[in-house]
């Protein structure tokens, strides 16, 4: 437990006082490095985002990485197709913990447009736990920005001690979520119910 | 070549290869876009024709597409002259009837650029290209059984209902949730 | 997974080949492409191109959609260049119902189909330096003239990426008051860009050995393969449709095709720079005649828009090549039959071919001269 009022006026004299807690999640909310993967046309917007006008560097996200293995933050940017989908839950798979996902513009959300699709996915968080969600179709760079920003506001008050942990710091809860199989009419299974759960229709009726 | 109107091709057709059975297809919208409707078995001699013969040069099949019609499936190639700077000339392929004997020749040896289309037709309507060099799904996976752009294709049920209480979509949420 | 079936021989033993698979998750496949790869060494001896990672079921939705609802899926056909996707489609419904366009309209529709192109272009050049292993320079110097362009795109229509701007027999809206002069403003500037780029990049020794004599492709390969647009171009084919079918206004403008000699990566490359010049001209020429007058057919309902049945295909030059659409209408408010002829797909006809004997790294330079875009080869 910190005294915000005793750390205030330590600073004002020059003393940096912080908790353990605090100087990790300073240090991984400001150098989140994103995998360099995009599906469709919000994969532009991220782009641009990341380009000259809009500089995602200024937040700390520019170092886009190729590999899963080096990255933190999973940008599921456009329509997750039925055939890609068991690709992006194994590209999740592979990237280490602790990691975020932002489910960004409608067609990772829910399907957007493309919902009625016999290929598409309704939604990337049928299969793995999504973090931050940026509608639009496709998002302005700065709706990018913003879902990044709240990303590193959900990060800083991560707790890494007591009853209400987080998803990496949680021993018992999975790093790896099941890959679906091709099937012959869907893929296999549908979603997966630890993760996903159909909306109960209303019962108002 | 101003001429070039699907009557004088069939024509032409018809003095070279007298035994190819050619018809022309009206089209009655006001594109006047009409067809030349060939035999299935006489497609790959009429096509080689079409485009090696010196006054139609039709070099540049630029679109292939399929139709499902309720008593047979279509193949239409869209052909142009690159060289003689012509076209469209609309060729239009039939099977025999959906089911067992929805095939048609392929005509990926005459003009490569049928390949990828050709295939994407096979796997999206269930044509059977015969003679095509490399006949795969080329969109969906190879596990899937359907071909979902025929008109009677059943997309799988995996709609999440939103909670709205009207209409089909309520009926439809009951039902999901009584299973 | 049934990646081990794509190659109809296997590897034996004693094999001295590696089968690669490089992609749908790969930095340089511009998207969710993927091709199987078998290198002997380093060298390329066989290449599939597996499709359908971004298959969205366009043609299945636009069937069960209004003729006019399926103009905003166009958009996301090819979503670097929505202007253009608007057209083809408008274009084809047009063939299909017999409509006359307003001048104004087609002047308009000038202007939004070069930016389109103009900007597809500069992303291209960015691109094209990143495939080659220079990313982020390149990049960031393209991508910063294509936002100048979005904006005026945004102000238009009021979308960056997304323009749903044309209309069966018009366009939705008008230019805003001082666009079209605010547009000739900023295209006074651009050939300062494009020279920047061409003194860095035109003479870059790397670049010459990099792209020179890579992916060699005959004009007559190009033609039976269905090539299109830049591609079939830097193979030496005088084939442009707006001078073929000479659509809109196009006939009225002064304008060049280049074409290429060689028909390899630096034709291509170099192609797209020259491209740009000819649609600063056309632009000027557009912006210069364009007159007053509607920019609607009023005889055409979009809405409850029912063409007479038949069918029709029709096409446009994009920046990309030839995009068709195949549309059949059976006279009710939904198309029966709506196919695209994309030409990213139909450019990718020969990628084996091309790359065949190749460095596995040329493959990455292959395939980004072709200059694809995934949401319309899978569509």
């Amino acid at each position: 437990m910190t005294d915000e009022a005793l750390k205030s006026e330590l600073e004002k004299r020059g003393i940096f006082v912080t908790s353990l807690e605090d100087l990790y999640n300073w240090g991984r909310k400001n150098s989140l490095w994103p995998m360099q993967f995009g599906l469709a046309c919000c994969a532009i917007e991220m782009i641009a985002a990341a380009a000259a006008r809009f500089d995602m560097a200024r937040f700390g996200a520019e170092v886009f990485r190729p590999s899963p293995r080096q990255a933190d933050l999973m940008l599921v940017a456009g329509t997750v197709t039925k055939k890609m989908a068991p690709l992006v839950v194994r590209l999740y798979n592979q990237m280490p913990e602790p990691k975020y996902v932002i489910a960004m513009g409608a067609c990772a959300i829910s399907g957007g447009p493309f919902k009625e699709g016999y290929n598409v996915l309704k939604g990337i968080d049928r299969y793995i736990p999504v973090d931050v969600y940026i509608p639009g179709c496709p998002p302005r760079p700065e709706a990018l920005l913003e879902g990044l920003i709240t990303l590193q506001k959900k990060i800083e008050k991560q707790r890494l001690f007591g009853k209400t942990l987080p998803r990496h710091a949680d021993p018992e809860a999975p790093t790896s979520y099941p890959v679906p199989a091709y099937g012959p009419h869907d893929l296999e299974p549908a979603y997966n119910p630890k993760v996903f759960c159909p909306p109960c229709p209303n019962t108002r009726e | 070549m101003s001429t070039l109107t699907p009557d004088n091709i069939i024509s032409r057709i018809a003095s070279a290869l007298p035994n190819a059975r050619v018809e022309l297809v009206n089209n009655p919208s006001p594109s006047a876009q009409h067809a030349l409707l060939v035999h299935r078995d006489d497609a790959l001699q009429v096509a080689e024709f079409l485009r090696d013969d010196p006054e139609l040069l039709l070099d540049y099949a630029s679109d292939v597409s399929g139709v499902d019609y309720p008593e047979y499936l279509e193949a239409v190639y869209h052909l142009y002259s690159i060289r003689r700077k012509t076209g469209p000339i609309t060729l239009k392929l039939r099977t025999g009837n959906r089911t067992d004997d929805a095939r048609v020749p392929s005509l990926t040896p005459v003009w490569k650029s049928a390949e990828f289309q050709e295939r994407e037709a096979y796997d999206l309507l269930g044509i059977r290209f015969e003679g095509h060099p490399d006949l795969r799904r080329l969109l969906m996976w190879d596990e899937f059984e359907d071909h979902p752009l025929r008109k009677d294709y059943v997309a799988p049920e995996d709609y999440e209902y939103e909670p709205t209480p009207h209409g089909a979509v309520a009926q439809k949420a009951t039902a999901a949730r009584a299973q | 997974m049934s990646s081990q079936t794509f190659f109809s021989t296997s590897v034996g033993a004693g094999a001295t080949t590696l089968d690669v698979s490089l992609g749908p998750q790969h930095p340089s496949t511009h998207g969710v492409f993927r091709m199987n790869v078998r290198l002997d060494g380093e060298t390329v001896v066989a290449l599939q191109p597996v499709f359908g990672y971004l298959h969205r079921n366009h043609e299945k939705i636009a069937e069960g959609n209004s003729w006019l609802a399926s103009m905003p899926y166009t958009d996301r056909l090819d979503y670097i260049c929505s202007g253009t996707n608007n057209w083809a489609y408008a274009r084809a419904v047009e063939v299909l119902a017999g409509i006359e366009v307003p001048e104004r309209a087609e002047y308009l529709r000038v202007i939004v189909g070069e930016l389109t192109r103009l900007q597809n272009h500069t992303a291209f050049l960015g691109f094209m330096l990143g495939d080659l292993g220079g990313w982020g320079s390149a990049l960031m110097y393209g991508f910063r003239e294509r936002e100048k362009i979005l904006n005026f795109f945004e102000e238009l229509t009021g979308a960056r990426m997304m323009l749903n701007y044309m209309r069966f027999g018009g366009v939705r809206c008008d230019a805003p008051a001082g666009w079209l002069g605010r547009v000739k403003e900023y295209l006074a500037t651009y050939p300062a860009f494009l020279d920047e780029m061409e003194k860095f990049l035109v003479g870059n020794e790397i670049l010459l050995s990099r792209l020179q004599g890579v992916g060699v492709l005959s004009a007559e390969r190009a033609i039976n393969a269905g090539l299109s647009g830049p591609v079939l171009r830097a193979s030496g084919v005088d084939y442009d449709i707006r001078k073929v079918d000479g659509y809109g206004v196009y006939p009225k403008l002064k304008f060049r095709v280049p074409r290429g000699e060689v028909g390899d990566c630096y034709d291509r490359f170099m192609l797209r720079i020259l491209e740009a010049r000819e649609t600063l001209k056309i632009l000027s020429q557009a912006l210069e005649q364009i007159p007053e007058g509607p920019i609607q057919n009023p005889a055409v309902k979009n809405r409850m828009f029912k063409p007479a049945a038949g069918e029709a295909y029709g096409r446009i030059e994009c920046p990309k090549g030839e995009l068709g659409f195949h549309l059949v209408s059976d006279g009710t408010e939904k198309p029966y039959r709506y196919h695209v002829r994309p030409p990213s797909l139909i450019n990718l006809t020969l990628l084996e071919e091309m790359c065949l004997g190749s460095k596995i790294a040329d493959v990455i330079v292959i395939l980004g001269s072709i200059d694809i875009v995934l949401g319309e080869v899978d569509r």
